[in-house]
């Protein structure tokens, strides 16, 4: 019989794909994309339709030039893009977005080889380019009970408090409000309790295990509490008001740009919430989530080389 | 008691709902057998017969090549036709056809050993070596050889492998419901053999009747522990086996007597029984010809020596989609390009997959998801196994311990991007040992 196929075991695959992956991401990014287009209307959609299409065009678009097979059906460009998009503050101009795109897409995705080959998170590394190159548009932002733009974050209200003025700590806007997310900031990070919803159902996917954001999270929180002066509701504020659940659940656990070994991600997520915290409490910048993912990002492959498993029936790791 | 297994491992379908509840029917002797002399890791059996020559049923028609080698009986009585010298999956065979004059004549050697109490182990040892007997799971390796360990290798546990791991596979799940005593009966010949006075037998939750089986056979004696392991691929794998229920880990280069265990396959301590009490050598066993392939699965009781034409035939011949013949199961057996080859000591399995359920997705770009990781059960990074040796970087796929690979397929299997990890280590391990053998 001529017809049989003689491939190499296995003979048989999961039925999980990385469409499938990528699918399950942008589902747990709904819930913060809704409270975000509640909470800031039609400015915040159309950018959320520009960075995904945007996205998804430069990629189409980049490898029909370079002759690749065109791989924007595994929908990582629209992640990518939809992300970007939550990491804008909602009144930014629309030409943002496919500035944004092509800068997270092109440069920092394709050019280092797409998909699992880019050395940062292509949505972080575009929000630092946007943030350098626009930095009026990216820090003003839209008080969602009040409509009134500022620059006056909670996170941005305690810094100033903290260099002082006391009294500025009564502008701070509720932790419950925080919670739910009814406070000025990008589109994306407002909602904690959104956010959490998606987490717990990247765990139930298993498309993430709890290490990185548990640890991330946790640690900001700890590290706060130690390092700013024990005050559990300035560490709360710490964790809920600003980028760090978005970050921590959605950018530090990008595959492409985090270990893929156990300790390695326990190492690499208790470092980003040290460089956060180290940012917010000895820095200038009432922020840190951004700069935290990016160095954290391009220290992985070291974290990887030193944390590589101990192979089984051999006493010791050893170093790759 | 928790459940006792190993870290890594996938959850695999088990696919066995096709021939679990069907007991083992005899195969209708085949016209002709065509008796491999390489059915065992180590030197091939030596022809000793001559064309022409009548052979009975039991008789040695290969003798063992070496110290590590294992006899070959005839399965049928009848007329040797031809010797032939040809290429089976692409290894220089010798192959012994021999024409079934349909007698099952029986050679005058087939007689009852003796009983456990009365046979010395050295007596014990040296029948198996005239057995012909050799793991069955798959590897092949002569059983005899595993029970001689060198003096300074101290063996205290002897596990009875009975997890059958692999999806659509339900030999062993029937010999141990059918052939429960044999069992019993086989393993303490070997537990003689290698001086220990207990022993495991470890059989995967999936398959609680034959644990009750078990169970109920042993009720009494102290002997024997059945031990329920996690239904988990590869949960079968010798060393994995070893780790789940002594936590030794077999170090790396090693063999599971270097942690003191020698692990033996349900079929192969059966095969001991048959040969000691009815002095049967292992001319026949148990294969699941299975599948969404055949018209009609069923778990066979085999001659050594079956074409593969003659099984499926038996098994309802193949279906009009089947497009995959693959010898063993699906997460570690050879697809084969041709049903004109034989069956031999360790063809446990017989899949043919229609052309849906043999569909392998395109490998797509790694996105570093880390899954491979997670499942291998000896702790490696298949992704960059196989990222540097596709890219020719021997060097540096060497640093992530290929060697270690015990070829599960567990990484491929899970790869979301449906890449072919294991396929790749495969192709770095047969590089660095040419390459070491160069130098």
């Amino acid at each position: 019989m001529e017809l049989l196929q003689a491939t190499s075991s296995p003979h048989i695959r999961a039925p999980e794909t990385t469409t499938g992956v990528m699918r399950d991401v942008l589902i747990a990014l709904l819930p913060t994309t809704a409270v975000g287009l509640y909470n800031f209307g039609l400015n915040a959609g159309l950018l959320v339709i520009l960075c995904v299409a945007s996205s998804v065009l430069f990629e189409y678009v980049y490898q029909k030039m370079m002759k690749q097979t065109v791989s924007v059906n595994d929908l990582s460009a629209a992640v990518t893009g939809l992300i970007l998009a939550l990491n804008l503050p909602s009144n930014a101009p629309l030409w943002i977005a496919p500035i944004g795109s092509f800068f997270a897409i092109i440069i920092v995705k394709q050019l280092f080889g797409g998909l699992g080959q880019n050395f940062m998170n292509p949505a972080m590394g575009a929000r630092v380019f946007l943030v350098v190159s626009y930095p009026t548009i990216m820090t003003r932002f839209v008080d969602p009970i009040t409509d009134a733009i500022s620059q006056a974050t909670p996170l941005a209200i305690i810094k100033t408090a903290e260099v002082g003025g006391a009294e500025l700590f009564n502008q701070l806007p509720s932790l419950k409000d925080s919670f739910l997310g009814f406070i000025p900031g990008t589109i994306g990070e407002t909602s904690t309790i959104a956010l959490l919803i998606g987490l717990i159902y990247l765990l139930v996917r298993k498309i993430i295990t709890w290490h990185i954001p548990v640890i991330y999270i946790g640690g900001v929180f700890g590290l706060t509490f130690l390092l700013n002066g024990f005050d559990v509701s300035m560490s709360l504020y710490s964790v809920i008001a600003g980028g760090v659940f978005l970050g921590g659940i959605f950018m530090l656990t990008d595959y492409a740009t985090s270990p893929m070994n156990r300790t390695g991600q326990i190492i690499y997520a208790f470092g980003a919430a040290l460089i956060t915290v180290l940012i917010r409490v000895f820095g200038g910048y009432n922020e840190g989530v951004m700069f935290s993912v990016l160095l954290m990002n391009m220290l992985t492959p070291m974290i990887e080389h030193y944390t590589a498993p101990r192979v089984f029936g051999t006493e010791k790791r050893r170093a790759n | 008691m928790g459940l006792f297994t190993f870290r890594g491992g996938a959850q695999v379908p088990h696919s066995k709902e096709r021939t679990e509840k069907k007991p083992i029917v005899n195969c209708p002797p085949p016209e002709a057998v065509f008796l491999s002399m390489r059915q065992h890791i180590g030197a091939p059996a030596k022809v000793v017969v001559q064309p022409g020559e009548e052979v009975l049923k039991g008789q040695v028609i290969g003798q063992a090549g070496g110290f590590v080698s294992a006899h070959i009986h005839s399965s049928v009585s009848g007329t040797v036709k031809k010797i032939h010298n040809m290429k089976v999956m692409g290894v220089d065979t010798t192959v012994v056809e021999i024409s079934n004059d349909g007698n099952e004549t029986w050679h005058e050697s087939v007689k009852k050993i003796g009983d456990v109490a009365d046979l010395t182990k050295e007596e014990i040892r040296k029948g198996l070596a005239e057995s012909g007997i050799v793991g069955m799971g798959g590897a092949g390796f002569p059983l005899h050889v595993k029970l001689s360990p060198p003096p300074e290798k101290v063996i205290d546990t002897f596990i009875i492998n009975g997890a059958e791991c692999e999806p659509y596979l339900t030999t062993d799940h029937r010999l141990m419901l059918e052939g429960t005593e044999g069992i019993l009966l086989g393993a303490r010949f070997v537990m003689k053999a290698l001086g220990v006075d207990s022993c495991y037998i470890a059989v995967e939750d999936n398959k609680p009747d034959a644990i009750d089986a078990l169970k109920n056979a042993v009720k009494g004696d102290n002997a024997f522990q059945v031990v329920s392991v996690r239904t988990k691929y590869p949960q079968g794998a010798e060393k994995q086996l070893i780790n789940a229920i002594t936590k030794r880990e077999v170090p790396s280069g090693g063999l599971p007597m270097d942690v003191g265990c020698v692990v033996s396959n349900i079929a192969t301590v059966y095969a001991v029984g048959e040969y000691f009490e009815k002095g049967i050598p292992l001319i026949e066993r148990v294969c699941t010809v299975t599948g969404s392939g055949v018209n009609e699965p069923v778990n066979l009781r085999i001659k050594n020596g079956t074409k593969l034409s003659h099984l499926i035939s038996t098994a309802g011949g193949l279906s009009e989609d089947a497009v995959k013949v693959i010898l063993g199961g699906p997460m570690m057996g050879n697809a084969v390009d041709s049903l004109d080859i034989a069956s031999t000591k360790t063809t446990g399995g017989l899949l043919v997959l229609n052309e849906e359920d043999a569909r392998i997705p395109e490998p797509t770009a790694c996105m570093r998801c880390g899954r491979c990781s997670d499942v291998c059960p000896v702790f490696l990074q298949p992704a960059y196994i196989s990222f540097y040796t596709l890219q020719g970087n021997l060097a540096r796929a060497e640093k992530y311990h290929p060697l270690d690979c015990i070829e599960c397929g567990s990484c491929s299997f899970i790869c979301p991007a449906k890449r072919p990890l294991v396929h790749s280590i495969r192709v770095a391990k047969r590089q660095i040992l040419e390459n070491r053998k160069k130098s």
